[in-house]
């Protein structure tokens, strides 16, 4: 069985099995990584973004053998550490904003508002506009998507500062 | 959205009803830590309230409906009198006090609106208490049972009660411990104050508070004027945990030795397997364990979920035929009109004026985020599961009797679940997660695919809503609906407590389950004199995999009720708004309406193609009323989905770009938790008005994912949202997970019709368009997931 290795929020990890198993499922099945949520499958719903390399991706929809062994995987449970606090502001903010209902999507939805603000910073632009949260497809079945706005809006400034 | 004083209700002062200082009797229950124990079951509020009130404006009196009586909420509250047994809270020795909710958390907010009750009646800071879900309790008979927006309406009292005593036990015993009179006392944050200034902590009288036998006691509930907790802002108790990802839902359970499992399905509604031509090649596939085959389909046990996948891609089954095979929407439409009950007035004077409608509302499905999800291990004496139930004893039983063991062998675990929306209340994935541990000896997770969901899963029926009135010389003559649905299935939850209870309700003619719930939920609120609401159903209750979805008949029936109210105030000249004024019946709603009409900025100046909507809808003893804004210019409606999801053609049709919202639930325990509910709610009626629908064909839905099955996104939310909490009315609270959605779908399809000019009687408004994307194969059920390539 093929070594899979590839590193996980900050520490290279190994594990034996098939290159066509998708990565959502190594995390989930085979190392106990459960924030990443099932919803789809599909790359549709976006409930298991995470981010590869800093950038939002969906386990669900890549094999665990296309990953290298220096791709970089940050899941919500290594988000805080990518900014060496307890919690990531943008965490922060989603808790200001009390934005979780039933809290399934909330992890999916993080990981992605912190890759847009990222990418749109990187960019040199500051301010996130209607434009750009219409751009999240993440589906939240609970409907608490104004809050989830609010929240972005307040991360991407927290981010900044 | 913002939380300000505005959504602070303004406690106590004045209130009709609500708390009084009445003594309540409770229990002490024989613990080695103080333990107090109240019954579930209210005292019910005075029926005769919700009738007709003085002061309105004069019109053609109506009737009260039967929901003005006695609605779905008593019926469920009733329930729990006869029946209940108790809800305790602990105090523990570390000063903290563990609460376990004999109800299903999945995102409505109650373990956050339970802690707070306890806080309040304890003195003791939120933060020191623990809420769990009760495992299934059989003895509770049907007070386990979540649903119908029930939850706080039946809780709210024992909790209180609960916390109250245990606070008064707390007093008694440092009473004892200082030789203080406990009326020297007072208690404050988890400590208790003597006015010779000692302090002793609950934790260090925990102990010393404990009895040896139970007994009875009484205490008096502080007024609700003395709230400090109750009606504030609170975040949800849970939240870090969400934000974290640490929250545990069933998938996330770790139950040693449990292997992912998946079911292959059938091409068609009800279909069943006739023979598995590749068993042993499947069971032979990397990672896969075990395939057997069950009464839903052919069951697949592996290593991961992946590969999981793969073996029900695999599977070659040779399937028969469904229950439904030769129905598609149009025939079930056909059978809806064909079904419908004839109006009760007669033929009116030639100088009435009669507007008569027929509305269609298509499928919805009942799906949450987080699938149909089970683990069970089944023992040969004993099983357990772990789920999020909203029917935990049901659960409990089916198993039991499934087994063919007693009830108190099987233990139902309530997982919280991501989402519930009425799905939760049946025992499909509970059930097959037995069937299939049973056959393969070893406890298995179970979990549906996201297309299984789409295709196997329950949904709110297809109906229709046939709406009819009669105007003359200024007056509203007559208003009747007839809504005929394709049967829902209420045997798993709400059927069985109307079963017991029907010899016991005011009306004698309570039969059938479905016409129970509709006549205890439905209503005109207006002064129409002569008014009538009827159901009629089609099928029978399991021809479809049916359910409620968020809300049972409202959605639906205040839909088409309110696009009417529109339409005769057109014929008679008035504006919406004024009209509803004018002939609203009920203080209470006639309240929200004027606080959505002033916020909202009712009668502004808008744009071409753009305008306003307003409704309003009384259900779970509150009022809420709706006040939108849509945008159905070109520019807006022909925005090209593929700009936001690939693969997917069409249009985002229209925006609503405004919510104004206004909601008085009696008393709201947790104004910020109030306001999710209502958002959640607004969300489902912005969709369920505009794109959210399944398509029947040829006894299958077409749809298979989330870019098939359009609820909203982020580019359907309003760009400004106020959610205004009223201030308490009844002071008893009422229900809230449910509550947004109807006037919200009602008030966008008001603001529709008046943006385009055209009244749209089918819903959701594109259900007739063509299909915006292409359905996925029906062999294999599901479809492989995409095989794309890591960001660099």
């Amino acid at each position: 069985m093929p070594n899979q290795t590839f590193i996980l929020n900050g520490q290279q990890v190994n594990v034996d099995c098939d290159d066509d198993i998708r990565l959502l499922w190594v995390l989930r099945d085979l190392l106990g990584v459960t924030g990443p949520k099932y919803g789809c499958g599909l790359n549709v719903c976006k409930a298991c973004t995470s981010h590869c390399n800093g950038q939002a991706f969906n386990p669900c929809s890549v094999e665990v053998g296309n990953l290298q062994p220096t791709d970089e995987i940050t899941t919500i449970e290594g988000l805080p550490a990518t900014v060496g606090k307890a919690l990531h502001p943008m965490q922060e903010a989603w808790l200001k904003v009390d934005v979780p209902q039933c809290g399934y999507c909330q992890p999916g939805q993080i990981m992605t508002a912190v890759a847009l603000v990222n990418q749109l910073l990187a960019a040199g632009i500051s301010t996130i506009t209607d434009a750009d949260l219409d751009s999240i497809a993440n589906v939240c079945r609970c409907g608490t998507y104004y809050r989830i706005r609010e929240a972005i809006r307040d991360g991407a400034k927290a981010m900044q500062s | 959205m913002s939380v300000d004083d505005r959504a602070r209700p303004d406690v106590g002062m004045g209130q009709p009803g609500g708390i009084t200082r009445r003594r309540f009797f409770g229990y002490l229950i024989a613990a080695p830590t103080l333990v107090t124990a109240a019954r579930l079951g209210i005292d019910l509020t005075d029926p005769s309230s919700a009738a007709a009130q003085p002061g309105l404006p004069s019109a053609l009196p109506s009737l009260p409906s039967p929901s003005d009586l006695v609605d779905l909420n008593d019926i469920l509250t009733y329930a729990a009198d006869p029946t209940a047994n108790l809800i305790a809270v602990i105090i523990n020795p570390n000063g903290t006090a563990s609460f376990a909710l004999p109800r299903d958390e999945s995102g409505q907010g109650i373990t956050t609106s339970s802690a707070m009750l306890i806080a309040e009646g304890l003195d003791l800071p939120l933060s020191k208490i623990n809420i769990s879900l009760a495992a299934a309790r059989p003895e509770l008979l049907f007070n386990q049972f979540t649903g119908g927006s029930n939850t706080t309406i039946a809780t709210y009292t024992p909790i209180l009660v609960a916390a109250a005593l245990a606070r008064q036990a707390l007093l008694e015993a440092a009473a004892i411990e200082l030789g203080e009179e406990v009326t020297d006392l007072t208690t404050s944050a988890g400590f208790v104050y003597s006015s010779s200034g000692a302090k002793l902590s609950y934790g260090s009288l925990a102990t010393k508070a404990a009895v040896m036998t139970t007994s009875a006691a009484s205490v008096t509930l502080k007024p609700s004027s003395d709230y400090t907790i109750i009606g504030t802002p609170q975040k949800r108790i849970d939240a870090l945990a969400a934000v974290t990802g640490t929250k545990q839902y069933t998938l996330d359970v770790v139950v040693p030795g449990a292997m992912p499992t998946m079911i292959c399905r059938a091409p068609t509604i009800n279909g069943t397997v006739v023979s598995v031509q590749n068993a042993a090649a499947v069971q032979a596939m990397p990672g896969i364990t075990n395939v057997v085959t069950i009464s839903t389909g052919v069951a697949v046990v592996g290593q991961t979920f992946g590969q999981c996948i793969d073996a029900v891609i695999a599977l070659d089954v040779t399937w028969g035929p469904g229950s439904v095979d030769d129905l598609s929407d149009a025939d079930v439409q056909a059978a809806l009109v064909a079904a419908e009950l004839p109006f009760t007035v007669p033929t009116l004077p030639i100088l009435a004026q009669t507007i008569d409608v027929d509305f269609t509302f298509w499928w919805k499905c009942n799906s949450a985020l987080e699938p149909q999800t089970a683990i069970a291990d089944v023992q040969s004496d004993s099983c357990q599961i772990w789920s999020s139930m909203q029917t935990p004893i049901l659960v409990a039983e089916s198993v039991a009797a499934y087994l063919g063991l007693p009830v108190d062998a099987v233990t139902c675990n309530v997982t919280e679940g991501g989402g519930a929306f009425g799905r939760r209340m049946f025992n499909n994935a509970p059930m097959e997660a037995v069937e299939i541990s049973q056959a393969v000896g070893m406890p298995v997770k179970l979990m549906w695919h996201r297309t299984d969901e789409f295709r196997y899963g329950r949904v709110h029926p297809a109906c229709t809503d046939h709406v009819q009135a009669n105007l003359l010389l200024g007056e509203v003559l007559s208003f009747e609906q007839r809504h005929t649905g394709v049967s829902t299935d209420y045997t798993q939850g709400f059927g069985e407590i109307l079963t017991s209870l029907a010899a016991q309700l005011p009306d004698q003619n309570f039969l059938e389950y479905s016409n129970t719930i509709f006549e205890t939920t439905v209503n005109i609120p207006y002064n129409f004199g002569i008014t009538s609401q009827l159901l009629a159903e089609i099928y029978d209750y399991d021809t479809f995999h049916s359910g409620s979805v968020r809300n049972l008949y409202n959605p639906d029936v205040v839909c088409a009720r309110e696009l009417i109210v529109d339409q005769i105030a057109n014929a008679m000249n008035i504006d919406p708004y004024t009209f509803r004024s004018q002939y609203l019946n009920d203080s209470r709603a006639l309240a929200v309406l004027d606080k959505v009409a002033t916020v909202g900025k009712w009668g502004r100046k808008m744009k071409p193609h753009t305008a306003q909507g307003i409704a309003v809808h009384s259900e779970y003893h509150g009022r809420v009323a709706a006040l939108v804004e849509i945008d159905c210019t070109p520019t807006t409606t022909n925005r090209p989905l593929y700009s936001y999801i690939p693969d997917v053609t069409g249009t985002t049709g229209p925006r609503v770009t405004k919510v104004v919202f206004a909601v008085d639930v009696g008393l709201a325990i947790n104004p910020l938790g109030l306001q999710a509910q209502m958002m959640g709610g607004i969300m489902d009626g912005i969709g369920e008005a505009l794109t959210t629908s399944l398509h029947l064909q040829d006894g299958a839905w077409l749809e298979g994912s989330w870019d098939n099955y359009f609820y909203t996104r982020q580019w359907d939310v309003p760009f400004e949202l106020d959610i205004i909490v009223m201030p308490p009315t009844t002071g008893d609270p009422g229900g809230a997970g449910e509550f947004g959605v109807a006037a919200s779908k009602a008030a966008v399809a008001c603001a529709y019709a008046r943006a385009t000019g055209t009244l749209p009687t089918s819903f959701p408004i594109n259900h007739n368009e063509p299909l915006q994307f292409t359905p996925f194969p029906y062999v294999p059920p599901i479809p492989q997931s995409p095989d794309l390539q890591p960001p660099a």
